[in-house]
């Protein structure tokens, strides 16, 4: 993707960010910001903190240092839900969908923050609650036409490959219809042609939706093709931040994935 | 060949969303409930009626309530046996506190007190995960019985420590007490039955029973996603607790009549229904019934053609049947934790393609 994409005002900022789990330090005073509408990758190796910085974001980590502003607001500690509630959907690193449960029901779990009806009103299936659960499966439907997986409506998850899996996952995401989508390594194990399928699906949301996407990738192509600007994680430090040219180009980042020997 | 859902094309999203998306389903369910609701009655005497119907009919509704809890939500509990007693004990002080309330609305109420009961002993669940929880749920049986052998108000210092149920009518029909007549108790119990049942289905279908089976399968990642877990656990508890509660008025009230806690509402009858859901089918409704079916009919088919036709010793049936469902819950455990209602599912899926499986 190139730089004259025009992008709004920050939708996330984070400022100052240090996270330790006892004596590890899984991350040391970040900051960056996420821009309305553009896509950030957040790079790293392994271990670098991407996933604890998708955790801080949607308030499964508490810091102990630093503050989170989304959407114009600093943000108090809320419960990981609270936090779904205003516009944070994620996708997860290892698959963390309802396996019991069908593509239908996950994505429909997917938008729960959105459904309102009383028990009374759903016990009886009648009303508020049936108008509701008629009104959030033509959302579902197509999410379920945009992701071509018409044919696992009704399977339960389980049963699904990894990769149909991994696209459900991202299905159930997207129908929180959310301002903000963080994405943990959705591409990781999949074949190329899923990989294309995969970026296809973002670039889209991105695009048809206006939709903001924080992702973590390891595969440097897709990230130089489909990233707006790059934050780049090192030892729970961030070592690069910018458009993905600059940042494929810096000494410091290019050591990192390298391996140079830190002293 | 006869179970067909080829053919039945859902042309809207309100068609498939229907409580039996099955036409075939639709009409089996028609056929059950009119040979339930407009037959059985001509025919049941007290045998039946004792045995088998109203045993089965308690039961289900038990095993509903614990299958919402555990089989849906995946909350292990070992407290029905107590939860059953505290609907019972509700729908007592209840009726004899107020004789003229009518007795619909006092086994809704027993529902509705063992739901804020269940509310209460399901806090734990907040903090602690399964062994743990099935141990402090242990614990909540063991106290409620206790408490109800303890406290004398709760017998209404009855001398003998029991309790028994007064006659109560409804629509001039005695629904309770010695002159409660087979049919009219066992359609009494029945309407309970299926007008919870139905509503077990809606619940489970819809945003709650969505946020139970999330927090069941994945409690972080159905936090992260917006489920709500402290509402979703305790609206699973109340729930659950509501239907064991039902259940509990109607095995004191309809059924036995008289009951003494200890032995009415001991552990065995948590394991009981434990049994039940998992035999016929954790997270499902209709597991729930088949399994009370299978629970509730096992011991009586077995004494019939074993005492009664064999003519082998009670004890040594009784034995047998021990063995036979130890047997049966290690099979299913292992092997198909869905239950009885899977292997139908599984048979159903085989039907539809047949006679053609490839
Ligand atoms: N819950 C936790 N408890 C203890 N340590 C943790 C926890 N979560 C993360 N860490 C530590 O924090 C550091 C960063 O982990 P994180 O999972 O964020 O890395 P990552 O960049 O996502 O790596 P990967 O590419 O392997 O996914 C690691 O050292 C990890 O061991
Ligand atoms: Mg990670």
């Amino acid at each position: 993707m190139n730089s004259t994409r025009k992008f709004g005002d920050p939708i996330l900022a984070v400022n100052n960010i240090s996270l330790s789990f006892g004596g590890v330090k899984a991350l040391t005073d970040i900051s960056f910001d996420i821009l309305q509408g553009e896509i950030r990758a957040i790079i790293g190796p392994n271990g670098a903190g991407k996933s604890s910085m998708l955790n801080v974001i949607n308030g499964f980590y508490q810091p102990q240092e630093g503050e989170v502003w989304f959407d114009g607001k600093l943000r108090g500690p809320l419960r990981p839900y609270e936090i779904a509630r205003q516009g944070i959907a994620r996708t997860f690193q290892n698959i963390a969908l309802f396996k019991g449960m069908s593509t239908l029901d996950n994505l429909m779990t997917g938008r729960i923050t959105k459904m309102h009806a009383n028990m009374f009103w759903q016990a009886l299936w009648k009303g508020k609650a049936e108008n509701e659960e008629l009104e959030h499966r033509e959302r579902v439907e197509h999410i379920i036409d945009f992701l071509e997986i018409q044919a696992i409506r009704k399977t339960p998850v389980g049963r699904l490959p990894y990769g149909l899996q991994k696209r459900v996952e991202l299905g159930r995401a997207l129908a929180a219809e959310s301002k903000l989508l963080l994405l943990d390594e959705p591409m990781a194990g999949m074949n190329l042609e899923e990989k294309q399928d995969m970026c296809r699906f973002i670039l889209e949301v991105n695009d048809q939706f206006g939709t903001t996407i924080a992702l973590i990738e390891h595969d440097m192509s897709v990230v130089m093709d489909i990233a707006d600007r790059v934050v780049v994680l090192d030892y729970g430090k961030k070592i690069g931040d910018g458009y993905p040219d600059e940042v494929r180009n810096d000494k410091d980042v290019i050591d990192a994935y390298l391996g140079v020997a830190h002293d | 060949m006869f179970y067909r859902e080829s053919g039945d094309f859902k042309t809207s999203y309100a068609a498939d969303q229907q409580t039996f998306p099955i036409r075939f389903d639709r009409i089996v369910i028609a056929l059950v409930l009119v040979f339930a609701f407009a037959v059985v009655p001509f025919f049941i005497n007290d045998y039946w009626e004792k045995s088998i119907l109203l045993p089965f009919l308690v039961w289900s509704l038990a095993a509903l309530g614990l299958n919402i809890l555990t089989g849906y939500c995946g909350q292990v509990s070992l407290g029905t046996g107590g939860f059953m007693a505290v609907g019972a004990y509700a729908c007592y002080k209840l009726t004899t506190g107020f004789p003229d309330l009518n007795i619909i609305f006092v086994i809704l109420l027993s529902g509705g007190i063992t739901a804020l009961v269940g509310i209460v002993f399901g806090l734990p669940s907040l903090r602690i995960k399964g062994f743990y929880l099935a141990v402090a749920t242990l614990a909540s049986q063991f106290f409620l019985v206790w408490l109800f052998n303890k406290v004398p108000w709760f017998y209404n210092y009855s001398a003998s420590g029991q309790i028994s149920m007064p006659e109560r009518t409804l629509f001039g029909t005695a629904v309770t007490g010695s002159a409660a007549t087979p049919w009219a108790t066992y359609l009494f119990s029945l309407l309970f039955v299926v007008v919870f049942a139905f509503i077990a289905r809606n619940l489970t279908r819809g945003r709650l029973g969505r946020s139970w089976m999330a927090i069941r399968d994945m409690d972080i990642a159905a936090e992260i996603i917006g489920v709500p877990p402290l509402q979703a656990k305790l609206s699973a508890f109340a729930v659950s607790s509501f239907y064991i509660g039902l259940s509990g008025a109607l095995f004191f009230g309809v059924y036995l009549g008289a009951v003494e806690p200890t032995e009415a509402f001991g552990i065995d009858k948590s394991f009981l229904v434990l049994f039940m859901i998992i035999i016929g089918g954790l997270g499902s409704i209709f597991g729930s019934f088949v399994g009370a079916a299978f629970m509730t009919l096992l011991p009586v088919l077995f004494k019939n053609i074993m005492v009664g036709g064999f003519g082998w010793p009670t004890d040594m049936v009784q034995h047998f049947i021990f063995m036979l469902v130890g047997g049966l819950i290690m099979f299913f455990l292992i092997v198909e934790p869905h239950g009885l209602a899977q292997l139908w599912r599984v048979t159903k899926e085989k039907l539809r393609l047949w006679p053609f499986p490839h």
